[in-house]
Formats: structure tokens, C-alpha cells, sequence
């Protein structure tokens, strides 16, 4: 028999309305790395949570067993105590506290009555080595980029002794560079005796560090692939995963841009942030051409929500400089909602800060930036409403047992979904999309680049920014390359290539 | 019954506050000899709520945006001066007089929001710098006179006076209020109706509704409720103008809250400030707004006490703001916002007067009755973070 470090049996797990996991054998294996995929919805977040006693023991039904012992967790505090580390799809470190304060998090050294911050720091920094990570520990979290505070939540993890690491999509928000490096620090713990469970949608990543990989779908274990003996590609996953096979996931556009109708067109543009007193974008000069899909592409950090922002009715207030011209008028938005009626829409990259209202249902978001598309002399029209929401879900096949239901229950992806959602039901001219597919499984991700060649095909255009290299190259009719708040250079979508976009993008 | 147990359980939050109100009555009723559920007392608790209650529901509101204001109880002492010096002193025609006050309240609250919107002051410090200054303000006006006594019965009449019956009759149900029992028959169809509809679309779409032996006992079972309520204040002088006037303000706000635009951008503000401004709403004058309403409504809340009294004094509103805020907790409102309802305001400021009047016909010792109205409130606050702990 095998040396399992965890057994999960006939797991159970329902909410109201929906049965969220129905009977999940799950085992892993000591020392391996093993991968969770699945479509949103499927269950994967659920089942971790399960695994670390986010939902207490009585809430589900099976059993799970750690190192051959059965276990009973009431809560996150007694599955740390016996070893198990997660790390949440969401970020959960504290923004305005230190670096090691963060790690320290919950479990200070004392010294006499205060805290021993010396000890602290020297404990923080043996973590920080761990995870390779050179920063100062006393640099404020909110100071570092997101791939580095996602190596601070493993340090923090590590901080308890753990010996089997979950990881729920940690590598969503990275950039490519960012990801390589997690991944390799996952290898690396590997050496040193942790097991890790990892989710992800990224199938490459999956497929280049799972040793066992674990497919689930509607709640139910669909198969526990061996990688290198069952030969595993990605073919293979998504077949697993949807049910049917994907030939192309990025579906090919009949239509062409019109090129001789200039959209937007932005010059000399630049914008200062008060708040961080520095310069966030200097000198930007692009344009979008009516329908045509144009990718931003760029580090993480680079400048491009930045972009996006100061364009779209500018809500962090940045003092501006330069030329906007949208549909062939020069014009400023003073707000997001004067862009809106020009026709211009940003769904937002981070759909739980500033996309959704969590705890409203789903109909609620879908039509709450265009109200006036339900409504008759401010009153609104409940059933036109419930229709439009209803029509959405069924069109973007949005897993949820009904439209009233709270947008904080939704899977990530889902979420992700709504979010789209309402900015299709504004309709606007032009999209500017920041990271549409991020946390979506490979068929939704169909659907959505599927939906944007629709939108094109209709002459709307699309500004897509996106961290994922084969997305934007996938996608793009042009490409444009951010650096340092600036256009580093412009490539062709047919043409252009991984190493050309990396180039420019580090190039500064 | 199984299916009566899991509704009720599932909407405990809810249904709490009926329960909680249902069992206080009962309580005061028993202890009282049933003095507390008598036609008069009823029509006199029901009088003393509305100025409260109309505070209240403007509170909800300023509590969804995340926000407070501590102004409100001072403000309407002084609007309700400003109306009785409109009224005496420059001899304004009654209707003129309360529309100027009005006016003014709504300006007042423009200016609270002024700070809080545009500067980003917290809205506890900026209208606890309103409650400072309409409480002087206050002292000013009432400095020179004192107490100013209204002449006016027309005003006086919204605080004490009650809707004419048109069906007046001797030989037909004498000394009972019959227009007040045509309203309430009228008000149960409209809800039966209301319900129906209601019922309809929710199926239409797939919600999950009661099963039809339940919804049919919940109609008959408010109905029956509504039916009783008119008839003990028939049994008096039937309706008060100040209770048409506080379900005026209940059904029109409701109505703002669920089904307006306006409703959905406001509780989207409170839900998440960030998403709501990206998604086009003006986080700024959703505040404006939201205060103006609160500034209007104390100017009401003002206008209904000083006609209560018949008079303005040095002391009207003291208190009043914490009344409201207690009682808009009580009603369900959540401190971390984008939560709150409308009728539950009402429930709470219902829960809260009973509480003092009953305590009051009972002769409960003042001292202990300030400590029985904040256990109430802390078991409130309590009861509501627990079920919705569980729920999610
Ligand atoms: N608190 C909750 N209340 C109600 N339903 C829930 C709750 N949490 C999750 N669900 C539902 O359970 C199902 C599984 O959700 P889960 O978050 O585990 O999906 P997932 O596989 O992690 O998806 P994703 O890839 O999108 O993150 C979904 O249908 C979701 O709507
Ligand atoms: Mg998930």
C-alpha cells in the first residue's frame, strides 16, 4: 500500500440549494505534488476548505484522514495545529502591517509583557529565505507586488510547521516570471518534505509540476491521473474536466477591423498619482480602431490598470495630461459614469474588491450599471429585470441554482462571469477588459473569447489587458506592450511572439 | 409543519423582530391588565413612535451608506422651534410654515453631507458638529420666549389630531371609527393582492416560494393582524393624522429601497463603495442625497413632536438621534452596510416605544429603564450577527 499523507473519503457538503460536493474520495500521496483542476463550480475551493476545517466537521459528511488517523477539525486554528497550511484563493495578509508582522501573524513571540519584535524578524527572515524571497521584513505589505506577497503568504503558511501546503490558485494574479518562480519554490519544498495540493486553471503549469493530478467536475471525482504513467496532456485534462473536448480555445475570428474608423485614440498621455506622488504613466500613445480586439499586455504592475483607470472617468484622481478622442470627439471623462454613457466600459481585474457587490444576488449586479436599461422614470421593472439576469446565466451557463442568489456564494470563476455579465448588458463601444479570463476554467475561457469575437463581429472593440502571454497573442489583433507606465512598442497579434512581448516588457 | 420550522428558521432574522415585538406586547399586556393593549394606549404608543420612526427610517439609510449622523436629534428640536416661530412670529400660514421647514431641513442635511462627501470627514465627527451646533441653535431660538406655545389647531392637529370619520353613524357599530376599518379593509386587499403577484413572479422564476398551505396561512394570519390593528384603533378616535403620516413615509421609502434606481444605487453604495463608483454611481451624491433625506425627515420628525406638545421647548430632540439609531438596529440594519430594510426600521422603532411605554404604564423606575432599553438593544445587535453568522 501506498504511503498516503491524506485520505479524504465520500466527502458531502451541501448549502442551501446547492449540493456542492456529492461523495469526493480524494488521497494523496507523501512528498508529492498534486493538483486539483476542474471546472468553476466544481467543488475544488469547497473541498479544501472541508480539508481545513473551514467548514467544521459536522457540516459535511465523510471522513478524512491525516497520516492514517481519522481527524475532526473544528476549525482553521486545529488544522494548522496538525499541520496543514492554506493558502485561500483570496490574498489574506494584511495590507498595512509589515512583512514579518504578517507572517507572525496570530502567533507573536512574547518577551515578558510585550513582544519580542528582535526575535520576530530573525524568525521572518529565515521564512523569507525559504521562500527566496529578498525583501526588507519590515517593508510594508501594501509596498510589495503581488508575487511577492503571494511568497509571503507561504512564508506565513510555513511559519506553523506545515507539512502538507494548500494552495487554492496562487498563481491567478502572477505573471509568467512570478508563476515560474512559485512553482519552483514549490519544488523546492518538495526537497524538504512538503506535500502540496494546488489549484489552478492554468493547465500548463499543472501539467509541468503535478506528480498526480485529480480532476473534478459537479461535485464529484472524475478521475486521479498519474502524469507521467497515464501521459497526461492538456487535451486530455480538458476532456476530463468539461466532457467534451476543446480543439482550438482560442475560436477563430471571421471578422476584420475596420480600419479606417480610429475609435479611441490617445496622445501624450500622462498621469500623476497624488496619493503615491510619483508619475504613474508617462507619455502614452495608442490608439483602437472599431472592432478590433487590442491587447495590453505587460508586467504586473507595469501600468496598465493605470491606464484603464485614468481613461475611464479617472476614479482615483490622478492630475492628467494629454489627449483623449473617443468616436472622433476630444473629450475627458470627469467620472466613470459620464465614460459609461459615452460608451466606454472597464470591467474591473479584481471582481471581489471593486467588481462585485458581494452581498447582493447575482440579478442585482448584472443590471447595476445599466439601471436605466430595466427602469422606466427611475422605477424598475422587476420582471424585465429578473429576465435579463436569467437570460445572462443561461447564455453564460453561470452555475447557480438562481438568480437571487448572493454573489458571495458564487465560485470564483463565477463570479468572474457576472461581472462580465453586466458590462455586456451596458453594451458600450469599446471594453476594456483587465484580465477577463482570470480564475475562469478552459471551457468558460471558451466562452468568454467566444462572446468577445461575437462582440467584435458586431463592430464593438475590445481593450484587453492580460497578463497571460498565449491570451493575448491568442486573441489580439494588435498588441501593445506597457513598460513603466509607458507604450514599450506595438506588435502585430498574427505574428507577434512570447519572447518578442517579454522582451519589450522587461526592456526598461 | 416541518416546512414551518425551516422557514423559520432560515428566516429567523426576519421573523425575529415580529416575534420579539409580538412577545413584548404580550408581556406588557399581561402585566399591564391589559391596559397596554387597550384602543387609547395603542393610539398613544403608536403616536409617540412616529416621530421616532420617521427619524429611523431616514437613519437605515444613512447607516446602509456606512455612514451615521448625530445631528438629527437636535436638528429636528430646532426645525420644530423654527416652525413655531414661523407660525407665531411671522405669522406664516400653517401649510407655508411646515413646507419652509421642510425645506430647511433637507438644506441642513446638504450641509452635514457637505464635509463627509466632498472632504472625506468622517460623518460621526461632521455631525457630531451639527449636534453641537443645532443644540445651541437650538437655545437661541427658544432663549428669548422659552417654551413657544402653538395656537394653531390645524398644525396641532398633526401630533394629536385623528382623520375625520365620513361614515359617522349612531345606529351602525356607534363609537366605532369606520373610516379607520374601511382603510384597513382596504389595506388588506392591497397586501392579499400584493402577495398573489408577488407569489406569481417569484415562481415564474424559479425562487424558492412557501408551499401553498403555508403562503395561505401566512395572508390569512397578517391579515387577520392588520384586521385587528384597525379595529383597536377604531375602537378609539381611529386613526391619528401622525400614524398616516409615518406609513406614508414607510410605504414611500419602501418603495425608494426596493424597487427605484435610486434604491439599488444607494444600498450598492453601502455594499461596496468601489464597485458601485466603477459601475457609474456618484458615491458622492448617493451621500448627498442620503443625508438630505435624513435633514428632511428631522424636520418631520420636528414638526410631529412640536404639534405633539403643541409647543417648542429648549429640550425637544434630546436623545431623539440615539432613539433612532437603536431602533434601526434593532429593526436589522448592519453596521458593515448595504443592509437594511424599510419596514424593518419600523419594527425597530415599534420594539423600542413598546418597550418605553410599557415600562412607563408599569411605573418602571426611570434608572432601570434606560438599563432595560440597552440590554434590549445589545441582545438585538447580538441575535442579528449570530443568525446571519449561521446562515452563511
Ligand atoms: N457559501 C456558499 N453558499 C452557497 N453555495 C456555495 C457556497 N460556497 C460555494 N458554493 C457553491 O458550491 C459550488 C462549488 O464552489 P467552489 O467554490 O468549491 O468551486 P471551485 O471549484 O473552487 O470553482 P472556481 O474555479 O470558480 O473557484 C458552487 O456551485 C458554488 O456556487
Ligand atoms: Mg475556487
Amino acid at each position: 500500500m501506498s504511503d498516503n499523507i491524506l485520505e479524504m473519503r465520500h466527502i458531502v457538503k451541501t448549502f442551501p440549494g446547492v449540493r456542492a460536493l456529492s461523495d469526493v474520495s480524494f488521497a494523496v500521496r507523501r512528498g508529492e505534488i498534486h493538483c486539483l483542476v476542474g471546472e468553476n463550480g466544481a467543488g475544488k475551493s469547497t473541498l479544501m476548505k472541508v480539508l481545513s476545517g473551514v467548514y467544521p466537521h459536522n457540516d459535511f459528511e465523510g471522513e478524512i484522514l491525516l497520516n492514517g488517523k481519522n481527524i475532526e477539525f473544528n476549525g482553521i486554528h486545529d488544522s494548522e495545529l496538525a499541520g496543514i497550511g492554506t493558502i485561500y484563493q483570496e490574498l489574506a495578509l494584511v495590507p498595512e502591517m509589515t512583512v514579518y508582522e504578517n507572517i507572525m501573524l496570530g502567533h507573536e513571540l512574547r518577551r515578558g509583557m510585550g513582544i519580542d519584535i528582535q526575535e520576530m524578524i530573525q524568525r521572518a527572515e529565515d521564512l523569507l529565505k525559504r521562500v527566496r524571497l529578498s525583501v526588507n521584513p519590515s517593508a510594508k505589505v501594501k509596498d510589495l507586488g503581488i508575487g511577492k506577497q503571494q511568497l509571503v503568504e507561504i512564508a506565513k503558511a510555513l511559519s506553523r510547521n506545515v507539512s502538507l501546503l494548500i494552495l487554492d490558485e496562487p498563481t491567478a494574479a502572477l505573471n509568467e516570471d512570478d508563476c515560474d518562480n512559485l512553482l519552483d519554490i514549490l519544488r523546492i519544498l518538495k526537497t524538504q518534505g512538503v506535500t502540496s495540493i494546488m489549484i489552478s486553471h492554468k493547465l500548463k503549469e499543472v501539467l509541468s509540476i503535478a506528480e498526480t493530478i485529480t480532476v473534478l467536475r459537479d461535485g464529484q471525482t472524475i478521475c486521479t491521473l498519474d502524469r507521467e504513467k497515464d501521459k497526461v496532456d492538456e487535451q486530455m485534462l480538458i476532456k476530463h474536466m468539461v466532457g467534451r473536448s476543446i480543439e482550438n480555445i482560442y475560436p477563430p475570428r471571421a471578422s476584420k477591423p475596420d480600419e479606417s474608423v480610429v475609435l479611441l485614440e490617445v496622445k501624450n498621455w500622462s498621469a500623476y498619482d497624488p496619493n503615491l506622488g510619483r508619475k504613474v504613466l508617462n507619455n502614452v500613445n495608442f490608439k483602437v480602431h472599431k472592432g478590433e480586439v487590442v491587447g495590453l499586455s505587460g508586467l504586473v504592475g507595469s501600468g496598465r490598470t493605470e491606464l484603464a483607470r485614468s481613461m475611464f472617468g479617472n476614479p482615483d484622481g490622478y492630475a492628467i495630461a494629454g489627449e483623449l478622442s473617443f468616436k472622433g470627439r476630444k473629450q475627458r471623462f470627469a467620472h466613470p459614469s459620464s465614460a459609461i454613457r459615452a460608451g466606454l466600459a472597464y470591467a474591473t481585474e479584481d471582481r471581489k474588491k471593486n467588481g462585485l457587490v458581494l452581498i447582493k444576488s447575482i440579478q442585482e449586479n448584472i443590471s447595476l450599471a445599466n439601471l436605466q436599461g430595466v427602469s422606466k422614470h427611475g422605477i424598475i421593472n422587476e420582471e424585465l429585470d429578473k429576465q435579463t439576469a436569467l437570460n445572462f446565466v443561461n447564455s453564460l451557463s453561470i452555475k447557480t441554482p438562481g438568480i437571487n442568489q448572493l454573489c458571495m456564494n458564487l465560485s470564483g470563476g463565477n463570479q468572474q462571469k457576472v461581472s462580465v455579465a453586466k458590462w455586456l448588458f451596458v453594451g458600450p463601444d469599446l471594453l476594456i477588459f483587465d484580465e477577463p479570463t482570470r480564475g475562469i476554467d478552459v471551457g468558460a475561457k471558451y466562452e468568454i473569447y467566444t462572446i468577445i469575437n461575437d462582440l467584435v463581429a458586431k463592430g464593438m472593440s475590445i481593450l484587453m489587458i492580460s497578463s497571460e502571454l498565449p491570451e493575448i497573442l491568442g486573441m489580439s489583433d494588435r498588441i501593445y506592450v506597457v513598460a513603466n507606465g509607458t507604450i514599450a512598442g506595438e506588435l502585430d497579434g498574427k505574428s507577434a511572439t512570447q519572447e518578442a512581448v517579454m522582451r519589450l516588457a522587461t526592456q526598461y | 409543519m416541518n416546512e414551518l420550522l425551516t422557514v423559520l428558521k432560515k428566516n429567523i432574522r426576519e421573523y425575529g423582530m415580529y416575534i420579539a415585538l409580538a412577545a413584548i406586547m404580550a408581556v406588557f399586556t399581561i402585566l399591564s391588565q391589559g391596559v397596554f393593549i387597550s384602543s387609547r394606549n395603542i393610539a398613544n404608543l403608536l403616536n409617540q413612535t412616529g416621530y421616532i420612526a420617521v427619524l429611523a427610517v431616514g437613519m437605515t439609510l444613512v447607516i446602509v451608506i456606512r455612514h451615521i449622523d448625530l445631528s438629527v436629534g437636535f436638528l429636528s428640536g430646532f426645525l420644530g422651534a423654527v416652525a413655531a416661530v414661523a407660525l407665531t412670529q411671522w405669522h406664516l400660514p400653517v401649510l407655508l410654515g411646515i413646507l419652509v421647514v421642510l425645506v430647511l431641513g433637507a438644506c441642513a442635511g446638504l450641509l452635514t453631507a457637505l464635509p463627509v462627501a466632498g472632504l472625506g470627514i468622517p460623518s460621526f465627527v461632521a455631525s457630531l458638529a451639527g449636534w453641537l451646533i443645532y443644540r445651541g441653535a437650538l437655545m437661541l431660538v427658544t432663549a428669548a420666549t422659552g417654551t413657544i406655545i402653538i395656537p394653531q389647531d390645524s398644525f396641532n392637529a398633526l401630533g394629536n389630531g385623528y382623520i375625520p370619520d365620513l361614515f359617522a353613524s349612531q345606529t351602525f357599530l356607534p363609537g366605532i371609527h369606520k373610516t379607520t376599518l374601511l382603510l384597513g379593509a382596504i389595506a388588506i386587499v392591497m397586501f392579499i393582492l400584493g402577495q398573489l403577484s408577488d407569489r406569481k413572479r417569484k415562481v415564474q422564476y424559479k425562487f424558492e416560494v412557501l408551499s401553498g398551505g403555508l403562503f395561505a396561512g401566512k395572508l390569512v394570519f397578517l391579515s387577520v393582524i392588520l384586521g385587528l390593528i384597525s379595529w383597536i384603533l377604531a375602537g378609539y378616535n381611529g386613526m391619528s393624522w401622525t400614524v398616516v403620516i409615518m406609513l406614508a413615509v414607510v410605504l414611500i421609502y419602501d418603495f425608494i429601497a426596493r424597487r427605484t434606481v435610486l434604491g439599488r444605487h444607494i444600498y450598492a453604495v453601502g455594499g461596496n463603495p468601489e464597485a458601485a463608483e466603477l459601475s457609474g454611481i456618484s458615491v458622492k451624491n448617493i451621500t448627498f442625497v442620503v443625508f438630505a433625506s435624513m435633514g428632511f425627515l428631522s424636520a418631520l420628525s420636528g414638526i410631529l413632536f412640536t404639534a405633539r406638545l403643541k409647543s417648542a421647548t429648549p429640550q425637544a430632540g434630546t436623545l431623539f438621534e440615539l432613539d433612532a439609531i437603536a431602533a434601526a438596529y434593532i429593526g436589522g440594519v448592519s453596521a458593515a452596510g448595504g443592509i437594511g430594510s424599510i419596514s424593518g426600521s419600523l419594527i425597530g422603532a415599534l420594539v423600542y416605544m413598546s418597550l418605553m411605554n410599557g415600562m412607563n404604564l408599569l411605573g418602571t423606575d426611570i434608572s432601570l429603564q434606560y438599563i432595560i432599553r440597552g440590554l434590549v438593544l445589545l441582545l438585538a445587535v447580538v441575535f442579528d450577527v449570530v443568525t446571519r453568522k449561521r446562515r452563511s
